[in-house]
């Protein structure tokens, strides 16, 4: 009822804020508006060009948006982007309007065209970002708000990949080094200034990296006023921190504790299913092969009945339930259904059947089975040393004396990379989300100079779905794309290629009153965490 | 005395390169920093671009030489996963470190020395059969599980004090303390005690052992004779004459803590440099860890130094000269 009671303007602001709070502190039950994460692993910079890794991403796109965004399943979004569109080589950006950066400075195509310019700059980068601008020949400004990317190739992943480079403020971030602001001044938060949700305070290493709310933020606003992130590499300290009520929400509390942490009346757990896949991976090269004995010299993982008889003697639902802790969905392909090009007809693992596993052994000429070891990085994946002792005993049950070589992650790649391993267990995040990530990694055939079959240690090599991924490169439709990839999917699968194991699950820990939506990337990105309503 | 001085110089030097050379050569057979560093996307062409830009794709006799002819100007390299200065980076840390091994150290002397001395005093008494036995839990009790204890019970039931991390710092010259403010003495006690406890321990039986055997001595007899208040004999006549055993296990146990507080570190996620080490080898992160352990073998160099230095000091009869360890 105004007029009914003059108050001034700055008074009445101050009493209408005061009233939201009380609201909203009886609502929520007084929450602090300050969130305090703790991350397994410290970003190694603040640079969202400098080091493509998980931990460093995960905090970039919540200082940075992108052209295109990736929802909480990996499908892409518009973001800083209003629309695109793609004809041929040639993809066309329209622009958000009004859009500002955290230091309020507009943002127009100009940052885009830097942003794109800066990444082949950035000196010593141990893991670049130049894998997202693969194929791009150029990046011009059109107009303030419109941005044109043309590729080599026609290259539909253009837009997947741009979820990859979030944009800097060309402005902020201009220097007088070749790449601008250099990583050691972005790491003090010199020029870095991004549209995210939030925006840079400080970074002290080893201790704490702050942020707080980003008041020029162009979508809703974020809920946080200040975002704490404290590096906890113990698993054991970190559940601590949070039973202690030192942190508000966990990265990755080790399954062991999970029960205790969802019985905790103060507590909660969210899990998510995520891209990453475990796999095993079976030498397929030759008849020589350095982990197999008791075969006369043969390779049994050259015959299909052999592998078919190793993915038959996997209990899957049981080892997921027994020692996942539960989370963690069977694996029937590399990428669960409905991520893009994963077929909807690979969803269900097959049954265990051992007996029919050692009827296929015996039909390939291995009525005794054979010796043979497993690769596996201890410490690499969740349980990783533990699923692949699991694994031995399966494939011993079928007639497969296994034993298992498990070593630290470091010494561990090392091994696989020189072939010195028959049979590993390893996994993949498909960080796109979409299956000629996968395949192009794992099971199309090597080719150093196409950058194709990269991890494919198996040395797996089929014709057939060579064709169908090389097929899908070009393929601009994503419908159809995403039908020849689900197809090459199945012809792997059948062929038993790799034997998929399970998919991963994210976990994280929290206190009850967080809503958190957790992301099939494994990321832990603050901007998915809001007070319960 | 200088030369004694310049002569433990020159060793250090001379454990220095010896060390470095091993580390290199550890770091190259664990295995590829590139494996650990490049994202699983990146191609051939990229996993050997990186290896060419770090300079890893030389003999590794190569490598060795370019690294010594750096670090002989104290430029230590980079780090490859930050890109920081390798030895910017450690000393960075230095300060949580030093200051948590100060702190236990002075708690282990504070409750050690006293105890101890109680003990060898009155060997048979049920107080004494008490510290005997609470040091034999300090020894054998693994420090990670006591961290753990510790912050279960203070932390979680308790929720006196908070579970893990460095508290506020101030800084004080160029070091960065955190035992100036109130927040960093409540971050600082818990995982000071787990080390101390240990310590503690140690220092309470070396104590015991000199205390018993400095008692019968004719010197203590004499001023008991003389009438001397047992004050007066404990401070100057005992003390005095059993502090060089236990300077020693100090000096070396200080050393200790400093360089390898790494177990303790990692529980409490305490921002010092043993977790920085840690951390730097699961990566194979080489700068940081030759770096790391270049000036570790120099701290506990000059450490030794100053201990025996302290020894001339406590007994004039000890000529430096003389000891030429």
């Amino acid at each position: 009822m105004p007029g009914n009671f003059p108050v001034r303007p700055t008074l009445r602001r101050g009493l209408m804020t005061a009233t939201a709070f009380a609201i909203s502190a009886l609502a929520t039950g007084v929450y602090a508006r300050d969130l305090v994460v703790a991350l397994k692993t410290e970003p190694t910079s603040m640079d969202p060009q400098y080091h493509a890794l998980t931990p460093n991403i995960q905090l970039s796109q919540t200082l940075f948006d992108g052209l295109v965004c990736a929802d909480a399943n990996l499908a892409i979004k518009p973001c800083l982007a209003e629309s695109w569109t793609a004809s041929g080589k040639t993809w066309t950006f329209k622009l958000r309007p009004n859009v500002k950066f955290s230091d309020g400075s507009p943002f127009t195509s100009a940052d885009v065209v830097f942003t794109m310019d800066r990444v082949a700059k950035v000196p010593n980068s141990p893991s670049s970002y130049k894998v997202y601008l693969q194929k791009v020949d150029k990046v011009e400004a059109i107009d303030p708000l419109t941005v044109r990317i043309t590729t080599s190739e026609p290259y539909p992943l253009l837009a997947i990949n741009m979820v990859g480079l979030p944009i800097m403020s060309a402005k902020a971030a201009a220097g007088p080094a070749a790449e601008g602001k250099t990583t050691t001044e972005l790491n003090s938060g010199n020029g870095l200034v991004g549209a995210g949700p939030y925006r840079f305070v400080s970074w002290k290493r080893g201790t704490e990296i702050i942020f707080e709310r980003n008041p020029y933020y162009w979508g809703p606003a974020p809920a946080w006023d200040k975002v704490i992130y404290r590096p906890i590499s113990n698993p054991a300290a970190r559940v601590a921190a949070l039973l202690a009520g030192d942190v508000d929400i966990v990265e990755d509390p080790p399954t062991d504790d999970l029960e205790r942490l969802q019985k905790d009346p103060k507590l909660k757990v969210e899990t998510k299913a995520s891209n990453r896949v475990i796999y095993v991976a079976l030498d397929q090269n030759g008849e020589k092969t350095p982990g197999i004995e008791g075969t006369n010299g043969k390779n049994p993982l050259l015959d299909k009945r052999v592998r078919e008889a190793l993915s038959l003697a996997i209990d899957r639902p049981a080892l997921v339930a027994r020692i996942m802790g539960g989370v963690g969905t069977p694996a029937a392909q590399l990428l669960p259904y409905p991520m893009f090009g994963a077929s909807k007809n690979l969803v269900t693992a097959a049954k265990v059947n051992t007996e029919k596993a050692k009827a296929l052994l015996k039909e390939a000429g291995y009525p005794d089975g054979f010796t043979m070891v497993l690769g596996s990085p201890n410490g690499r994946y969740i349980n990783d040393s533990k699923v692949a002792q699991t694994l031995a005993a399966m494939w011993t049950r079928a007639g497969v004396k296994t034993t298992i070589d498990s070593n630290a992650p470091a010494v561990f790649f090392k091994n696989r990379d020189a072939y010195a391993y028959s049979a590993y267990l390893a996994g993949w995040g498909t960080a796109t989300g979409e299956m000629s990530n996968t395949l192009n990694a794992l099971l199309v055939t090597p080719n150093k100079e196409k950058g194709q079959g990269t991890t494919n240690r198996s040395r797996y090599s089929s014709p057939e779905m060579d064709k169908l991924v090389a097929e899908s490169a070009n393929q601009m439709d994503d419908a159809q794309r995403a039908a020849t990839l689900a197809k090459a999917s199945e012809v792997a699968m059948a062929d038993f290629a790799m034997l998929p194991i399970h998919f991963e699950h994210s976990v994280w820990a929290m206190k009850k009153g967080i809503t958190f939506q957790g992301r099939a990337d494994q990321q832990t990105m603050v901007q998915y965490a809001t007070v319960t309503k | 005395m200088l030369a004694f001085i310049i002569r433990r110089l020159l060793q250090a030097m001379l454990v220095m390169a010896v060390m470095s050379g091993l580390v290199f050569l550890g770091l190259y057979v664990v295995g590829d920093p590139v494996s650990m560093m490049a994202s699983p996307d990146a191609t051939e062409l990229e996993r050997d671009a990186i290896r060419a830009n770090f300079g890893l794709d030389k003999p590794l006799l190569e490598q060795y030489a370019i690294f010594m002819s750096h670090a002989v100007r104290f430029d230590f390299g980079k780090s490859f996963l930050t890109g920081q200065p390798a030895m910017g980076l450690i000393l960075e840390r230095m300060p949580a470190t030093l200051e948590l091994a100060v702190v236990s150290m002075l708690l282990a002397g504070v409750v050690g020395v006293p105890l101890g001395i109680w003990a060898g005093l009155r060997p048979d008494a049920l107080s004494t059969r008490g510290i005997m036995t609470g040091s034999v839990l300090g020894f054998s009790l693994p420090n990670f599980w006591v961290g753990l204890m510790l912050i279960m019970v203070f932390a979680v039931y308790l929720g006196w004090l908070p579970a893990s991390g460095r508290g506020k710092t101030v800084m004080l010259g160029p070091l960065d303390l955190s035992v100036l403010t109130l927040d960093g003495w409540r971050r600082l006690i818990l995982p000071a005690c787990t080390i101390a406890l240990a310590k503690a321990a140690l220092i309470i039986r070396v104590t015991r052992a000199a205390t018993r055997e400095a008692l019968p001595m004719d010197y203590i007899k004499f001023a008991r004779a003389k009438g001397l208040a047992w004050s007066r004999i404990l401070r100057v006549h005992l003390l005095k004459n059993i502090l060089i055993p236990i300077v020693t296990v100090f000096g070396l146990e200080f050393g200790q803590v400093v360089a390898f507080a790494v177990v303790t570190e990692t529980i409490f996620a305490w921002p010092g440099m043993g977790k920085l080490l840690l951390d730097s080898i699961i990566t194979l992160d080489r700068p940081v860890v030759v770096a790391y352990l270049l000036l570790i073998v120099f701290f506990l160099v000059m450490l030794n130094l100053v201990t025996d230095i302290l020894y001339s000091v406590l007994d004039p009869r000890v000529r430096l000269q003389a000891a030429k360890a």
